[in-house]
């Protein structure tokens, strides 16, 4: 029925279709493992869903008189103005980490009142903000 | 007084655009074999203006002029003139003007250098790229102007951040800007190329030095800010991952891939239309890359102050310039001619372009889900490394195996020249030696290493072989080599880095591993524009006996008001070893962050030669 040549190209764009299919099937599966979810402290109190063992990333302002360094670790509290969570965690803070400043935080959650960050993150310019804690603060501050 | 100068110097740029355009339209319509005097003048015009408006600017860095307010927002009276210079592209508007620049140097270079006998393909490209610069000139006057008066005048500007008062960042920019915007005169003689029928060798020959230079200058741009990103965020990393390092390598990808297709344009075996295609996504993805880190829809670390208008003006040019791409894509597609065997050197060089779309899509995918997810169902994510080290790690393998073996390969024919067993034997046994050193045990390391040993000693053999033949084609060698490298290496790094963080108090002593970390001494100075608190460390190997003396340090900077944290790090031949510091509450008690990096200048040396390589292609005689 079908000439070489016309059976050739369709084996050709067979394995092509193929091998895709399987590379973005790969690419995506590895994406969504590992995805860090943004959550605010008023998400975390609200949402049932968020897994204690997985990395997240919290974000919110840093409570004026909050920070406290101690022997091994430093503490401080993350506040969306509505709800608070505790932030302990090891290692230096970026540049513009300060009280009343704006943070973003990475690690996991130990319960719903208690975060151990494995990373703070930096941001370079003291005007800036991450376009997802402006939205979550503005929702808040009103 | 600058401010008007500038407005006039740049206004007038942007009517010699125009003129230039409508001038080459006109030239088209005359039939002659040389191009008019007229068009070289005004493009001399044209470069001679925009370099003026930079420099105006320029000067109103060097002597403080606020009265723009620019120069206000960026710039202090008691900053080191080094960095009142490298301000004048630190900041949005500035580093507009110094795009338009590249793009009127290289619109200009095209036209004077080229040789190419077909006139109405060099008109062709200047007429496209200047509608590129009146793009972007439209830009600049309406929407981003560095040249925008304030009254009433201040007296004292708001400074540069000190985090970029850094002499890696000062060339940083000017660099990739330069293999940025160098794409875009490929792009425009590749539209070029469509519309006035050029050949396919005629269009390799005119377009690979600067597909050559271009790659040269983002492959640096990428090292020096990976450089900066390493001693001066104080993370001790050199790749993030980071939406913004993402997007300079993602125009890079394209490079890359462009780089070895037009050699097999050259020779005229085919391609044609897809040499075409990357010449176009190639500077698609430099704007593309400029959108996302203007527009401010990503989250990361780069300094721009995001501003959702500039975002929409890049997004329309951007989608004016796709869509107008694709229309003269089809309307003039060019009929292919096929004829290349399997496994001839043209097929592993389709195959190396494979791979580099697939990196591509990979980062790009990366890079763009989190923009996705959030404007589809709301929901904030960020990608982390680990997507792209678990995807990407596999794919080397068969990359660096291709590597080796496809340059063995001929033109044309299947033919391959003899294949050294020598060569595979001497690799699989330093790969033993390796093994046996650092016990590694997962598989993928394993055939990492093994198949960059391979590429390095097939490479370095390469090298000798030609050598004794005097053929020497020393850009391919020394690239891929120094890619064999800096897997290499990057693999052992990956492997043997140390980190561990803790807090501490003077007189301290800690212990992390093999090694003993004291804190000494803590020193405060006063410098001319900051305070400057330095911890001293001894770092002592137990092992080795090695005493190494660490100062971190901690700046607090009056213009503007900002604290840095200042690394300490001492780079050896084998390992880096690298100390930060931070205070946070005032108190006695400092965070110490300790990291034992092996083989940093090694893997700074391996994009060097990477780099190196494209200027070695620049350079080379061009087949006739």
């Amino acid at each position: 029925m079908l000439n070489i040549k016309t059976k050739n190209r369709l084996l050709i764009f067979l394995t092509i279709s193929l091998l895709s299919i399987v590379l973005i099937t790969f690419v995506f599966k590895t994406l969504e493992d590992n995805v860090l979810y943004f959550y605010s402290p008023s998400d975390i109190d609200q949402n049932e869903k968020i897994k204690l063992n997985k990395n997240i990333r919290i974000g919110g302002m840093v409570k004026n008189g909050s920070v406290k360094t101690e022997k091994n670790e430093i503490k401080f509290i993350v506040t969306d103005y509505k709800k608070e969570i505790i932030v302990s965690y090891k290692g230096t803070v970026p540049a513009l980490f300060a009280e009343g400043k704006g943070v973003v935080a990475e690690g996991k959650l130990q319960d719903k009142k208690f975060f151990l960050a494995k990373r703070i993150l930096a941001k370079h310019d003291e005007t800036y903000m991450p376009p997802e804690m402006k939205e979550s603060l503005k929702e808040n501050v009103k | 007084m600058l401010s008007n100068l500038g407005i006039i110097f740049s206004s007038v740029a942007f009517f010699v655009s125009l003129a230039l355009i409508y001038l080459s339209l006109a030239e088209l319509k005359i039939s002659n074999n040389i191009i008019s005097q007229k068009i070289y003048k005004i493009s001399l015009v044209q470069l001679i203006f925009s370099i003026l408006s930079f420099f105006v600017l320029l000067l109103g860095y060097i002597f403080s002029d606020f009265s723009m307010i620019n120069v206000f927002e960026n710039s202090h009276t008691t900053k080191p003139l080094f960095y009142k210079i490298s301000g004048t592209w630190g900041n949005h508007e500035g580093s507009l003007l110094l795009w338009i620049n590249i793009l009127v140097l290289f619109s200009f270079l095209f036209l004077f250098l080229n040789k190419n006998k077909n006139r109405n393909f060099k008109i062709y490209t200047l007429i496209f790229q200047n509608l590129l610069i009146t793009g972007f000139l439209i830009f600049l006057l309406t929407n981003s102007n560095p040249f925008s008066p304030i009254f009433p005048v201040p007296n004292e500007g708001m400074g540069l951040n000190p985090i970029l008062q850094d002499p890696a960042l000062a060339i940083h920019p000017p660099l990739l800007y330069v293999g940025f915007v160098g794409s875009s005169i490929y792009f425009s003689a590749a539209l070029a190329a469509l519309v006035s029928k050029v050949e396919a060798k005629s269009l390799a020959t005119s377009i690979k030095p600067w597909v050559s230079i271009s790659w040269f200058f983002q492959t640096t741009g990428i090292l020096v800010g990976s450089i900066w990103a390493y001693y001066e965020l104080g993370w001790g990393g050199y790749w993030f991952w980071d939406p913004v390092e993402n997007s300079s390598l993602m125009p890079w990808l394209l490079m890359t891939a462009l780089l070895h297709s037009v050699l097999v344009l050259e020779r005229k075996i085919g391609l044609y239309s897809w040499v075409i295609v990357l010449s176009i996504l190639t500077f698609t993805m430099s704007v593309v890359g400029t959108f996302l880190v203007r527009s401010g829809i990503l989250n990361s670390v780069h300094t721009f102050a995001n501003d959702p208008s500039r975002g929409l003006f890049i997004l329309i040019f951007l989608i004016l310039m796709v869509f107008s791409s694709i229309f003269i894509f089809f309307k003039y597609a060019p009929i292919e001619k096929k004829n290349y065997a399997l496994f001839s050197k043209e097929f592993f060089i389709l195959i190396n372009n494979w791979f580099m779309v697939f990196f591509l899509a990979v980062v790009l995918i990366g890079t763009l889900y989190p923009i996705f997810l959030d404007t589809l169902i709301g929901q904030k994510i960020s990608v982390g490394p680990p997507y792209y080290n678990f995807i990407l790690a596999p794919f080397l393998i068969p990359l660096l195996f291709l590597m080796t073996s496809g340059p063995r390969h001929s033109w044309i024919s299947s033919e391959i020249k003899k294949i050294f067993n020598i060569i595979l034997v001497l690799s699989l046994s330093l790969f033993l030696i390796v093994f046996f050193l650092i016990k590694e045990s997962s598989l993928i390391i394993n055939l990492i290493l093994l198949f960059s040993i391979y590429l390095i000693v097939q490479t370095f053999f390469d090298f000798y072989e030609n050598f004794k033949n005097k053929s020497i084609n020393l850009s391919r060698i020394v690239s891929h080599f120094g890619f064999g490298l800096l897997i290499f290496f990057i693999s052992i790094n990956h492997i043997f880095s140390i980190e561990n963080n803790f807090n501490a108090k003077l007189g301290d002593n800690k212990k992390i591993e093999d090694y003993n970390i004291k804190f000494k001494n803590l020193e405060v100075l006063q410098k001319k524009n900051y305070k400057s608190v330095i911890g001293h460390f001894e770092i002592i190997n137990n092992e080795k006996l090695i005493k190494e003396n660490l100062k971190p340090e901690i700046r607090v900077y009056n213009q503007p008001e900002t604290i840095t944290y200042e690394a300490s790090i001492k780079s050896g031949l084998l390992s880096d070893t690298y100390l930060t510091m931070s205070n946070i509450s005032d108190t006695d008690i400092f965070n110490i962050k300790f990291q034992k990096k092996p083989f940093m200048n090694f893997i700074w040396l391996s994009v060097l030669l990477i780099s190196i390589g494209g200027i070695l292609n620049f350079l080379k005689k061009r087949i006739t």
